[in-house]
C-alpha cells in the first residue's frame, strides 16, 4: 500500500513547526501505524535525511508512550492507543495527517514528541498512599468489597498518555485526574488522604494550565483505556466535598 | 584479575538466613543517612521501587530513566500476574513450595539462598502492594482472589485483570512520585546512563546522556544501583518494549562487573508469530490463556485444511501427549521447544509453517454447555451453546482475545489463534552476591538486570515478584551495610579526573558515531544481528550454530563501524544515535552471549544444546519422568555460574565459576510428567 503523509516536523521546542509532504511506499496491510512510520524513516535515512521523531515504546498499547494526533484525533482511528492502529484501517493512496498531541502544557520536544511532565506533577501533588515500604499490614486484613475493587480497577486502568488533554476542546485533563481520585476514592486505604488529594491534584492541574470540563466528552471517545466520564463527576464530586471539609476545620 | 566468586551466602539454616542476615547488618542512624547518596538507574519495579524506599529511608537519591516518565518502564507490560506464597487458597501452598517451584522450574541453575528469600518477602508484597491502593482482583467476600500459572500445581498468582504488570507499576510509581514531591528523589526522565565511574574500585557515580539536549553529564554518589531491565531486545524481535536495552549493564560489564549466565534467555511459548520482515516487535499471548487453551498441530505434514476441517482423530495435542500431568499449563522453556519440535517436524500451521493454534473451541464447548446445564451426553442446540461460551471465554480473556484481533484481523472465538515462541525474558545478568551486590564494591543490580534468582528458566507470574521484592525489601536492607562502610559525605567531588575522564569517553563516542556517515541504518544492523542470534544462539543451540555466530557477529560489527549511518548532531533529540549507542553494545553483547551458550556444555531450562539432550535409550525416557528431547543437565560439571570478565574490545572474555550449593533441596531431574 501506498500513502500521501503530511507530518509535523520541528526542530525543537524553541523552532517554527510545519506540516511537510512525505509518501509511505510499499508498506503490507499487516503493518502497524507505528511500522508504517518505520519504514518512512528508513527511506528518510537513505536519503541521508534525518527520520521523524515520535514516541514509543511498549508497542502494545498499555505503556501510555506514542502519542500521535491523526487526522485532527489522538491515537486517529484506532480502538485503543496508535500502536494499535493497523494500516488495514485504511484505503491505499489515502492522505493522512500526522502531528503531535496539541495541547499548552505539553510543549512539542521534536517533531511529534511532547513533553506530558506536567502529569507527573499532577500525580506528585497527591496521587498516591502515603504507605511507608514495610509498613503494611496483611493484603486480607482490610476486604474491599468486590464492586469497589472492580470500580477502582476500572479507573486505575488510565495509561497517562494525554489524549484525553489533546482531544479536549478546552484542554483539559479532569478525566485523568478524575481516574486517579477515583481509584484511590474507592478504597479504604485512600480514604485518609482523600481530601488533600482532590485539592493537591486539582490546585496543581490548574497551575499547569490545563482548562475545566465542560462537557464535551471527547476524552471518553479517544481514551485508550475506556476511561468513562464518570470519573470527572466523582472528581467534581470530591472537589466540592474537600473544599468544605477544608473550610470548616 | 578478579579473584574467587564470594557469594556471601548467609550461614544457619535456610529458613533463617534472610532474618539473620537483616540482624547481622550494619545500620545507619537517621542524621548520618541523609549524608548518603544513592543513585538508581531505571524506573521499574525494581528502580522506583528502590528508588522510593531509600528515599522514605532517608537517603538522598537520584533516579534515572530514558522513558518520558517513569510510570512507562517495560514492567508495565506484564500482564499476568504475580506469584506469593500467601496460601489465601488453602491449596497446599507455602514458602518452601514457591521456593522449590521457582528452584526446579530454573532447572537447579539458581542460588538457593536467594531463591528461599525471593520466596520469603512473596507475601510482604502483595501486604505492601495493597496499602499502596494496587487494586487486585477480589472475590465477592471482599478477599484477594488467585489463578493458576505454569509450572506450579497451586493457585498462587494474584492480579489485576490483565494488567497486573501495570497495576504494580502504577503503585511503586505512586510511591516514587511521592517521594519526588518531597524533593527526596530527583528524578530524570529521559536522561540515559552512558557509563560507571569508578573510584578507587568502587562504584562512585555514572555519566548521563540528557536524550533531549544531548547534554553530558556527571552524577556522583556513595552507591549505584542498576535497575535496567534485561537484554532481550539483542534479539531485535522480542516482546520487550522497543526502548529496552543492554547498554547501563553492558557498561558496567566493561568497567569490571561481571556479567553471568548470559546465554540464559526465555522464550514465550505463546506469541503472535512473525508476519513479515517490516516487523518491529511481537506480543505476548499471556500464559493465562494455556488455562482454557488447547495446544495442537495436525498429525500429518503439511496439512493444508483449515483447521475446523481437521477432526481431533488427526490432531496432535502435543503437550497433553508429552507431559501429562501438566498438560497445556508446562512451564514456559518446556512448551516453547515442543512447538519448536513439531514445527520442524513439518507440522507446524500458518504462512511458513512456523505457528501453532491455540484452540478455545472445546472451552466454548464446556463453558457453554455449563451454562445451559446441560447434563452429559444430553443435547443442546449448537448455536446456543456456542454464544454461551463464548461470552464465558469472553469474560476471562476478552481484552487477549481483542489484541489479537486487532493484530491479526482473526476472530478467535471462532478459529483457533495461531501463536509461535519469542523471546521474552533474560534470567542471566549482571553477577550478584546475596546483598545483591556485584563484584564492584558499591554497584547493586536489581530485578531482571541481575542474574540470580531464576536459573535456566523463569516461572510465569515471577518476574513481578522479583523486581518488587529486589526493590522494596532487599537492596535497601543490604545497602546500608556497605554504606556503612563509606565515611558519609565523603563522595567524590565531580571534579575528580575519573568523572572528567569518562566525559571525555562518552563525548568521543558520540563523535564516532556521527562521523561515520555510512549507507545503512542502524535498525538494518540491529534486524540482521537479531537474525543471527535468533538462529543460531535461539530456542536450540549446537557447537557448529554457535560457532558460526561467532564468526559472523564481529565482522557484522565492523561493518556498522564502517558504514552505520546516524544523521543529525548531538545537541537533539536525535532517535537515530540514541539507537545507534545501544546497538553498538548489542553488537559486542551478542557475542558473549554465543561465547557462553557455547561454553556451557549441558542443557538445561531455556538452554537447549541439541547434542545434550535425552534420547529413547536413557532410562529417565524408559520409565517416563522425562520425555525423549527433553533438555539433559550435567550436574557434575555445570552446577555453577559462568561469570564472564570483559578483557578488552575483540578480546575473549575470561569465564569464572560460582558453584552453586544446594543445602536443602539437591538438583533432581525436572519432571513435569508424572
Amino acid at each position: 500500500m501506498n500513502f500521501k503523509l503530511k507530518v509535523w516536523r520541528q526542530k525543537d521546542r524553541q523552532s517554527p513547526g510545519q506540516l511537510v509532504d512525505l509518501e509511505a511506499r510499499n508498506v503490507p496491510p499487516e503493518a502497524s501505524f507505528l511500522e508504517m512510520l518505520d519504514i518512512v524513516n528508513e527511506d528518510l535515512l537513505a536519503k541521508g535525511e534525518e527520520p521523524i521523531a515520535f514516541d514509543h515504546d511498549c508497542r502494545e498499547g498499555i505503556c501510555g508512550t506514542c502519542s500521535l494526533t491523526i487526522d485532527g484525533i489522538p491515537h486517529g482511528p484506532s480502538e485503543t492507543t496508535t500502536c494499535q492502529l493497523y494500516m488495514r484501517k485504511y484505503k491505499d493512496g489515502d492522505t493522512i495527517y500526522i502531528e503531535p498531541f496539541r495541547v499548552r502544557p505539553f510543549p512539542v520536544i521534536r517533531d511529534l514528541c511532547v513533553d506530558r511532565c506536567a502529569y507527573d506533577r499532577i500525580q506528585q501533588a497527591g496521587g498516591f498512599i502515603s504507605a511507608r515500604s514495610g509498613s503494611a499490614p496483611d493484603g486480607n486484613a482490610v476486604p474491599i468489597s468486590k464492586p469497589n475493587a472492580d470500580n477502582a480497577m476500572e479507573a486505575a486502568a488510565c495509561i497517562g498518555c494525554g489524549a484525553c488533554a489533546a482531544a479536549c476542546p478546552n484542554g483539559s485533563a479532569m478525566l485523568f485526574v478524575g481516574a486517579k481520585v477515583t481509584h484511590f476514592a474507592e478504597l479504604p486505604q485512600g480514604q485518609p488522604e482523600r481530601t488533600k488529594r482532590a485539592l493537591a491534584m486539582v490546585a496543581q492541574m490548574d497551575k499547569e494550565g490545563f482548562g475545566g470540563c465542560s462537557n464535551y466528552l471527547e476524552c471518553e471517545a479517544v481514551c485508550p483505556a475506556n476511561i468513562p466520564t464518570s470519573v470527572i463527576n466523582t472528581l467534581n464530586r470530591e472537589y466540592v466535598l474537600a473544599s468544605f471539609k477544608d473550610a470548616l476545620v | 584479575m578478579i579473584g574467587a566468586l564470594n557469594s556471601n551466602i548467609p550461614s544457619g539454616p535456610l529458613e533463617q538466613k534472610w532474618q539473620g542476615h537483616k540482624f547481622n547488618s550494619k545500620l545507619i542512624n537517621p542524621a548520618n543517612k541523609r549524608k548518603y547518596s544513592v543513585i538508581v538507574v531505571g524506573s521499574g519495579l525494581a528502580g522506583a521501587g528502590a528508588a522510593a524506599t531509600l528515599a522514605e529511608l532517608g537517603y538522598k537519591v537520584k533516579c534515572f530513566c530514558y522513558q518520558d516518565s517513569p510510570r512507562r518502564a517495560h514492567s508495565i507490560a506484564a500482564q499476568g500476574g504475580i506469584n506469593a506464597a500467601k496460601n489465601y487458597q488453602g491449596d497446599g501452598d507455602s514458602i518452601y513450595r514457591l521456593f522449590y517451584d521457582t528452584l526446579k522450574g530454573g532447572d537447579f541453575r539458581a542460588r538457593e539462598a536467594n531463591v528461599y528469600r525471593l520466596a520469603e518477602v512473596s507475601v510482604n508484597i502483595i501486604d505492601q502492594c495493597v496499602a499502596l491502593g494496587v487494586p487486585f482482583a477480589r472475590e465477592y467476600s471482599g478477599l484477594l482472589a488467585n489463578r493458576s500459572f505454569g509450572g506450579a500445581q497451586v493457585s498462587r498468582t494474584f492480579y489485576a485483570r490483565g494488567q497486573t504488570g501495570q497495576q504494580l507499576l502504577l503503585g511503586a510509581y505512586s510511591s516514587l512520585v511521592r517521594m519526588i514531591g518531597t524533593g527526596a528523589v530527583e528524578m530524570y526522565p529521559r536522561t540515559e546512563m552512558i557509563d560507571l565511574v569508578l573510584v578507587d574500585g568502587h562504584a562512585k557515580g555514572i555519566i548521563t546522556r540528557d536524550l533531549v539536549t544531548g547534554k553530558i553529564e556527571s552524577h556522583s554518589a556513595d552507591a549505584v544501583m542498576l535497575c535496567t531491565g534485561g537484554y532481550g531486545n539483542v534479539f531485535y524481535l522480542s516482546t520487550n518494549a522497543k526502548g529496552c536495552n543492554v547498554t547501563a549493564t553492558y557498561r558496567a560489564h566493561k568497567k569490571g562487573a561481571l556479567f553471568a549466565n548470559p546465554c540464559f534467555t526465555q522464550i514465550h511459548p505463546t506469541c503472535i508469530p512473525v508476519s513479515g520482515d517490516y516487523q518491529s516487535k511481537l506480543t505476548l499471548m499471556s500464559e493465562s490463556l494455556r488455562n482454557d487453551g488447547r495446544c495442537w498441530v495436525p498429525l500429518k505434514k503439511g496439512d493444508n485444511r483449515t483447521p475446523q476441517e481437521i477432526p481431533d482423530s488427526e490432531r496432535d495435542y502435543y503437550l497433553e501427549r508429552m507431559y501429562p500431568a501438566f498438560g497445556n499449563l508446562a512451564p514456559r522453556d518446556i512448551a516453547s521447544r515442543a512447538a519448536k519440535v513439531v514445527c520442524d517436524e513439518g507440522r507446524g500451521v500458518g504462512p511458513g509453517g512456523l505457528g501453532v493454534y491455540l484452540d478455545f473451541r472445546d472451552a466454548v464447548q464446556r463453558y457453554g454447555r455449563e451454562s445451559l446445564g446441560l447434563k452429559a451426553g444430553e443435547e443442546g442446540k449448537p448455536e446456543e451453546i456456542q454464544t454461551r461460551g463464548e461470552k464465558a471465554v469472553k469474560e476471562r480473556y476478552e481484552n487477549l482475545f481483542d489484541i489479537y484481533h486487532q493484530i491479526t484481523d482473526e476472530n478467535a472465538y471462532k478459529v483457533p489463534m495461531r501463536v509461535y515462541p519469542a523471546v521474552h525474558y533474560t534470567m542471566g545478568g549482571l553477577w550478584v552476591d546475596y546483598n545483591l551486590m556485584s563484584n564492584i564494591p558499591g554497584l547493586f543490580v536489581l530485578g531482571e538486570a541481575n542474574f540470580s534468582d531464576h536459573g535456566a528458566n523463569r516461572l510465569g507470574a515471577s518476574a513481578l515478584m522479583q523486581g518488587l521484592a529486589d526493590g522494596f525489601f532487599i537492596a535497601p536492607y543490604t545497602v546500608a551495610t556497605y554504606l556503612a562502610s563509606q565515611k558519609p559525605d565523603k563522595r567524590p567531588k565531580l571534579d575528580h579526573p575519573e568523572f572528567k575522564k569518562a566525559e571525555d569517553e562518552a563525548n568521543a563516542l558520540t563523535k564516532r558515531l556521527l562521523g561515520i556517515k555510512g549507507k545503512r541504518s542502524v535498525d538494518s544492523f540491529h534486524r540482521e544481528l537479531g537474525l543471527i542470534m535468533w538462529d543460531f544462539c535461539g530456542m536450540a543451540r549446537t557447537e557448529k550454530s554457535l560457532q558460526r555466530a561467532l564468526s559472523r557477529i564481529p565482522t557484522l560489527r565492523e561493518e556498522f563501524w564502517k558504514n552505520v549511518n546516524v544523521p543529525g548532531e548531538n545537541e537533539s533529540y536525535n532517535t537515530a544515535l540514541e539507537k545507534a549507542g545501544r546497538v553498538a553494545d548489542f553488537l559486542e553483547f551478542g557475542e558473549l552471549m554465543c561465547l557462553d551458550a557455547l561454553e556451557r556444555k549441558e542443557s538445561c531450562g531455556g538452554h537447549f544444546r541439541e547434542e545434550f539432550q535425552y534420547t529413547a535409550k536413557d532410562e529417565e525416557v524408559k520409565t517416563g519422568i522425562v520425555c525423549e528431547g527433553d533438555v539433559k543437565r550435567d550436574d557434575t560439571n555445570f552446577a555453577h555460574v559462568a561469570a564472564w570478565e570483559y578483557n578488552g574490545y575483540g578480546q575473549k572474555p575470561i569465564r569464572h565459576q560460582e558453584e552453586l550449593v544446594f543445602e536443602r533441596q539437591k538438583p533432581a531431574v525436572r519432571s513435569y510428567t508424572k
